[in-house]
């Protein structure tokens, strides 16, 4: 079983990771990396703005249409021969995946790496009903035998060092020679490699996610760079693919335009190694291939999403851009968040499918610097929905009172101008004063938060207003 | 109510729409987006193709006519002291290609999981990312591009085309859906890899550890 830690504990999760040096030279390397590559990656490709354009074009068309795309997906894929399952909540689609799986007598069952499989815990329903689950994605794989859960959208062991990884290996890996060589990434992605082979050929059914639904097709579409993506679909006789209602894109042109962009935002290459369309079935005279192909189609709290301003979060295509840009991830990790998506779009999502009153500190967590916002191919305005989640916290008062008492007087002073620029040049002047000739202040009641790391500038020169009327410039 | 049902009622609600409603034709379908580098002259897109496939990994190698195809093959393969023992797809055009010229052992059908070389036609070469097109179906076995340690692509310079949408319109010429399309349609750019370990790249994880082009003829006004 694997537990998430609790959202409601951001703030002592987030203080246990920053003393892991292990996780925190993973996290600072990853953030640097990214952010010295990200002008290259996007220069490359002159296009890149007025495809994120489009995209966001694309989904906002779709989603406000999304019945008619749904149902005219359902049609072609039912004439590709493949069967779709409508799902309501993640009891459902387990109930209905094993339901898939026991029918087809199935005792070993391949994964391909896949969010939403992670969203309803499907493994575990699983293997409690006596399967064996195999999860093929490398990072996956390692997770699963550690019993841990991703960290990270598209890199989900991002947290692990190799050492980590190698001492997994041998615990599990007891058939081998105890002094094989597991030293670098290369030998134990071999044996990875070598292990996981006889669990594609033994597999009755592979599941795996999809990247995008195309509704002019009936056809899914999923993007590994490992393969194994499309040896679970292919070489069991049964295949199951999960999706949200949200992945369905109008035509094959649609999907080409945000494949240009989700490789480039997700890793920084132009394409995975495989981008494959999959519709249906096994065809008449195919020498291999699946015989049977089923869509769960879920919506585990999108409709909800739909309605308002949260829709903008339906565009998201998983691409874990906003994690790698994001400084509060980069100080936290993915999974201090306490569910299945870490980073921005968790803080954006995790009240939605918890329930804000479950995971209202992640919003909170934000300094609110937009990187996240900026580098979205999708352009999500995820700092927007981050505040929309806070007013929610506040008006169901479930954030700690005294933030509330300072917001609701501060938000009470704000409507009063004349009274808030007068207490705002009393507030100053004491601040001045108090500062005295340092400037600064090394502790300070009720912002012991922010003088525990580091001094307190005290203001000078006035407030901004008194200053912008005697037109001078702050700071000048 | 059906979970069917259920879903749609409560996704028309928050969208505002009856059932059955038209749906506009949104603006932006009237143009595609295809970047620039999806452009150009035969010439060009088949040297930006090689160029993009081996900077993905890939190989490639050029032979002037099908016929010397086999040749290549067996070169490719003794160079890289790989087994003269290949999986072939059950395709005409490369049956009928002069084999008997090398000593490969060839065998025409899916891949087994024995299988160490496959050799598989391209549907189409794809010049802004380098990508193969291939496709599954009677001659073309999906199987033979994922299970072998190497996989050899013959691919015609004629098919080579700029764009993913130029590839996709060879493929659906009549706008094919459902089960008028192959079961697959992959894009393959360069052989299999993973970073999932300290962000390091490693190549040949579940698929192929090579990826080697061969590629046929000239490109149109191609003229060395």
């Amino acid at each position: 079983m694997v537990a998430h830690l609790d959202s409601l504990k951001f703030a002592d999760n987030a203080a246990r990771a920053r003393a892991d040096a292990n996780l925190q030279a993973a996290l600072s390397k990853l953030q640097r990396d990214t952010r010295l590559a990200r002008p290259g990656i996007v220069g490359r490709l002159p296009e890149f703005e007025a495809l994120r354009d489009r995209a966001v074009e694309i989904k906002n068309h779709t989603l406000a249409n999304l019945d008619h795309y749904l149902e005219t997906f359902e049609a072609n894929l039912a004439d590709a021969g493949g069967q779709m399952h409508w799902c309501r909540d993640a009891s459902e689609a387990r109930a209905t995946i094993l339901d898939i799986c026991r029918k087809a007598g199935a005792r070993t069952v391949g994964k391909g790496k896949s969010m939403v499989s992670e969203e309803i815990a499907l493994n575990d329903h699983l293997i409690a009903a006596g399967l064996d689950v195999v999860e093929t994605d490398l990072g996956e794989y390692i997770l699963q035998l550690r019993e841990e859960t991703p960290s990270h959208l598209v890199m989900p062991a991002i947290h692990l060092k190799k050492e980590q990884i190698a001492e997994t290996f041998r615990d599990f890996h007891t058939d081998l020679p105890a002094d094989r060589p597991l030293e670098e990434p290369a030998s134990m992605t071999e044996e990875a490699r070598h292990k996981l082979r006889e669990k594609f050929l033994a597999a009755d059914v592979g599941i795996t996610g999809a990247n995008m639904l195309v509704a002019e097709t009936g056809s899914i579409v999923v993007v590994t760079n490992e393969g194994n993506g499309d040896l679970t679909q292919t070489l069991p006789r049964v295949h199951i693919a999960i999706a949200t209602i949200e992945k369905v894109v109008p035509r094959i042109e649609d999907a080409l335009t945000i494949l240009r962009i989700l490789a480039r935002s997700a890793t920084g290459q132009e394409i995975t190694c495989y981008t494959t369309t999959a519709t249906g079935a096994r065809r008449a005279g195919d020498p291999d291939g699946p015989e049977e192909f089923h869509l769960v189609l879920l919506d585990n709290g999108r409709t909800d999403l739909l309605d308002g301003a949260f829709r903008d979060v339906l565009r998201c295509i998983r691409c874990g851009a906003c994690q790698s840009a994001c400084p509060v991830y980069g100080a936290a990790g993915g999974h201090a968040y306490g569910g299945v998506y870490g980073g921005p779009i968790g803080a954006v999502l995790g009240p939605a499918l918890a329930g804000v009153d479950k995971a209202w500190p992640l919003p909170e967590a934000s300094s609110f610097c937009g990187n996240c916002q900026a580098v979205c191919p999708m352009r999500i305005p995820l700092p927007g929905l981050m505040r929309k989640w806070r007013e929610v916290a506040h008006d169901r008062r479930l954030n700690k009172a005294r933030r509330r008492i300072a917001v609701s007087l501060w938000g009470w002073a704000a409507r009063r101008p004349g009274l808030y620029r007068f207490g705002a040049r009393i507030g100053i002047g004491l601040l001045k004063r108090l500062g005295g000739r340092r400037g600064r202040f090394r502790s300070l009641p009720f912002a012991s938060g922010w003088t525990a790391e580091r001094d307190l500038p005290a203001p000078e020169g006035g407030t901004f207003i008194d200053r912008w009327k005697r037109g001078r410039k702050p700071g000048a | 109510m059906s979970a069917r049902d259920d879903i749609l009622g409560r996704i028309r609600r928050a969208t505002g729409r009856a059932e059955g409603a038209a749906v506009p034709t949104p603006a932006y379908a009237a143009t595609t987006l295809v970047p620039a580098r999806g452009r150009g002259t035969p010439v060009e897109l088949v040297a930006r193709f090689v160029a993009m496939a081996e900077e993905a990994s890939a190989t490639v190698d050029r032979v002037a006519a099908p016929d010397d195809v086999p040749e290549a093959v067996a070169a490719y393969l003794a160079g890289e002291n790989l087994p003269s023992v290949a999986a072939m797809a059950p395709s005409a055009a490369l049956g009928a290609l002069p084999w008997e010229r090398t000593a490969l052992t060839l065998r025409q059908g899916a891949a087994g999981v024995d299988d160490l070389v496959s050799i598989t036609p391209a549907a189409a070469g794809i010049a802004e990312t380098g990508s193969l097109m291939v496709r599954s179906g009677a001659s073309s076995p999906y199987t033979l591009n994922f299970l072998p340690d190497t996989h050899v692509v013959v691919l015609e310079a004629s098919d080579v085309v700029g764009a993913y949408e130029d590839a996709w319109a060879e493929m659906r010429p009549d706008g094919e859906t459902g089960a008028a399309l192959p079961r697959t349609v992959t894009l393959i750019t360069g052989p299999s890899r993973s970073s999932d370990i300290e962000r390091t790249v490693t190549i040949g994880v579940h698929g192929p550890r090579r990826l080697h082009i061969v590629l046929v003829g000239k490109a149109d006004g191609e003229t060395t």
